[in-house]
């Protein structure tokens, strides 16, 4: 059974149609990338599964539940997390508190337990705060947990977002560009890390990027986006080949590759 | 020398009543940037809510305080709920608007249930120490050890708790914090309660401070604990303390060594010109935004 399921899917701003009987199905475990021109409603698709945005029309089922009108916390707290295109962190807490923050869904104590010192409260702050120093040390992130998160340098800042979802359990992550900003040397080593949470976490992951190498390279398969609609579908392979897809990237009458937009 | 001394415990009477409001108002404004002008009215029904299980089911001090603690913040949760939460996407200048409309209605409804000022019984045996020509009332004592446990009650939830946690994380980015798994209507609703609750015992320890009770007592008390707030840097909690407490005391000191109509005239413009150099607040910051 899919994990993720997108059916025909509609969703229009105004006039603009961002999404038009948009389909998706993701199997467990597998890492799809999803590929197409600015505007071409890659993000869009990620605020529908994330409950930001309500389809006007179709259908999203995860693990077979349907998340259409539900809320974006229990969207999250279901297993679905994800980053976003322009980093965002809470910038004025600490590492470990925008680590912290991502139990939420986790813990239960009663006020009053928490004003008492007692009951439930010392044993699920301290395990929250366990779990999240273990997590970052994973990630050899363990000795900035007191900096505030908007100190960071730009790749830590990427780091600590990937962290911070995976804080929260998901079963499907999604990922908004994260290769943006990077050089190649960085790229390659993060294609390794995105390869290395797919199977440690044992994650579904579906990313939107606009880096081929980086999408050729890890993706399964891929899913090429223009003004709303899927034009292509498949192997990197078949995506590499086809016609519509360059024609879509690059314009109909820059063919010949090789040489490359300056 | 023991005159100034008495007037700094006074002054610490009064900031503590200004600087428990002042969290009320700058706790809403540092998660939802809204200013919840109806604060006042909240500390003016915690007064009369007050009044009432005292004289009408004669309740002893402790039991009066915890009713009129969780009353207040149930009207605070409520108002959210049913006026506040449905503009939450709205222009800020309309749930301003309409926090200045919940305030008129608290005021009038409770006009029109109590036309006449209360005062409420004493709740407290009155005793009077006094050490080196200072005087000091058991009063004076609860009311600032009670506010001192109460800030302190909040400080710990807000850097202590996943709540807190969620607090701040809101006040810099809303939009983001369900993507956490936080209900964000859940901690808007306890950050309405903590600071309403808190403005209601403010209300009840005033009550029981000064003579009267009417129900326009939360106007100028309450404009006084919003500047408070401002001047402490609106949205910082410690702010909000440390500005109730400078109010207080410059309140004090101007009415005891100049003529007590001065008062107010010299005490705001302390704080005007205190705002002219520091436009954030002593402890606020400014938040650049990246263009």
């Amino acid at each position: 059974m899919p994990l993720l399921n997108v059916t025909d899917v509609t969703h229009s701003f105004g006039g603009l149609c961002a999404l038009s009987g948009f389909n998706l199905s993701l199997n467990p475990s597998e890492l799809v990338g999803i590929i197409g021109p600015n505007g071409a409603g890659k993000t869009t698709l990620f605020n529908l599964i994330t409950g930001i945005y309500r389809p006007d029309k179709g259908s999203i089922a995860f693990g077979g539940s349907e998340l259409t009108g539900r809320r974006p916390y229990k969207i999250t707290s279901m297993g679905i997390a994800r980053t976003f295109q322009n980093i965002r962190l809470f910038n004025e807490l600490t590492v470990l508190d925008n680590i912290r923050i991502a139990h939420y869904t986790g813990s239960r104590y009663s006020p009053v337990e928490a004003l008492l010192h007692a009951g439930r409260y010392r044993a699920e702050e301290r395990r929250i705060i366990d779990r999240s120093l273990e997590l970052l040390a994973f990630f050899e992130m363990d000795h900035l947990s007191v900096e505030t998160a908007g100190n960071l340098s730009y790749g830590l800042q990427r780091r600590l977002e990937i962290v911070r979802a995976l804080a929260t359990k998901p079963q499907l992550l999604l990922l908004d560009e994260p290769a943006a900003g990077m050089n190649t040397k960085e790229i390659d080593r993060l294609m390794e890390f995105i390869r290395w949470i797919h199977s440690e976490f044992k994650l579904t992951i579906l990313l939107i990027e606009h880096q081929m190498r980086l999408v050729m390279n890890i993706c399964e398969r891929l899913v090429v986006l223009d003004f709303g609609v899927t034009i292509a579908e498949g192997t990197p392979r078949q995506i590499q080949d086809n016609q519509q897809v360059l024609e879509s990237y690059l314009g109909p009458k820059n063919l010949e590759l090789g040489g490359g937009l300056q | 020398m023991t005159y100034l001394l008495q007037q700094t415990l006074n002054a610490l009477q009064l900031g503590s009543i200004y600087a428990l409001i002042a969290l009320g108002y700058t706790m809403v404004y540092g998660i939802l940037r809204m200013i919840n002008f109806a604060h006042g009215d909240f500390f003016m029904v915690g007064a009369f809510l007050c009044f009432v299980v005292v004289t009408f089911m004669q309740l002893p001090f402790a039991p009066a305080l915890l009713v009129t603690i969780i009353g207040v913040s149930l009207l605070g949760v409520i108002v959210e709920r049913i006026a506040y939460r449905p503009l939450r996407q709205a222009p800020r200048v309309s749930a301003i608007i309409t926090a200045l409309g919940v305030g008129i209605f608290l005021e009038n409804f409770t006009l029109a249930l109590s036309p006449y000022p209360k005062s409420i019984p004493p709740l407290i045996p009155a005793v009077n120490w006094t050490i080196g020509g200072v005087t000091l009332s058991s009063l004076q004592v609860i009311i600032v050890f009670l506010s001192i446990a109460l800030m302190s009650a909040l400080h710990f939830i807000v850097q202590h708790t996943r709540v807190g946690i969620a607090m701040r994380a809101i006040s810099w980015d809303i939009n983001l914090v369900p993507l956490m798994g936080v209900p964000v209507n859940r901690i808007v609703s306890i950050t309405f309660a903590l600071g309403s609750g808190l403005g209601g015992a403010a209300g009840m320890m005033y009550g029981m401070a000064y003579p009267v009770i009417d129900p326009y007592m939360g106007i100028l008390v309450g404009w006084k604990a919003f500047i408070s707030a401002v001047v402490g840097g609106i949205g910082n909690i410690r702010g909000a303390v440390l500005g109730g407490f400078i109010l207080g005391a410059v309140e004090i000191l101007v009415a005891a060594f100049l003529p007590s109509t001065y008062r107010d005239f010299v005490a705001f413009s302390l704080l005007l010109i205190l705002l002219v150099f520091r436009p954030h607040g002593i402890l606020g910051k400014p938040r650049s935004q990246k263009v």
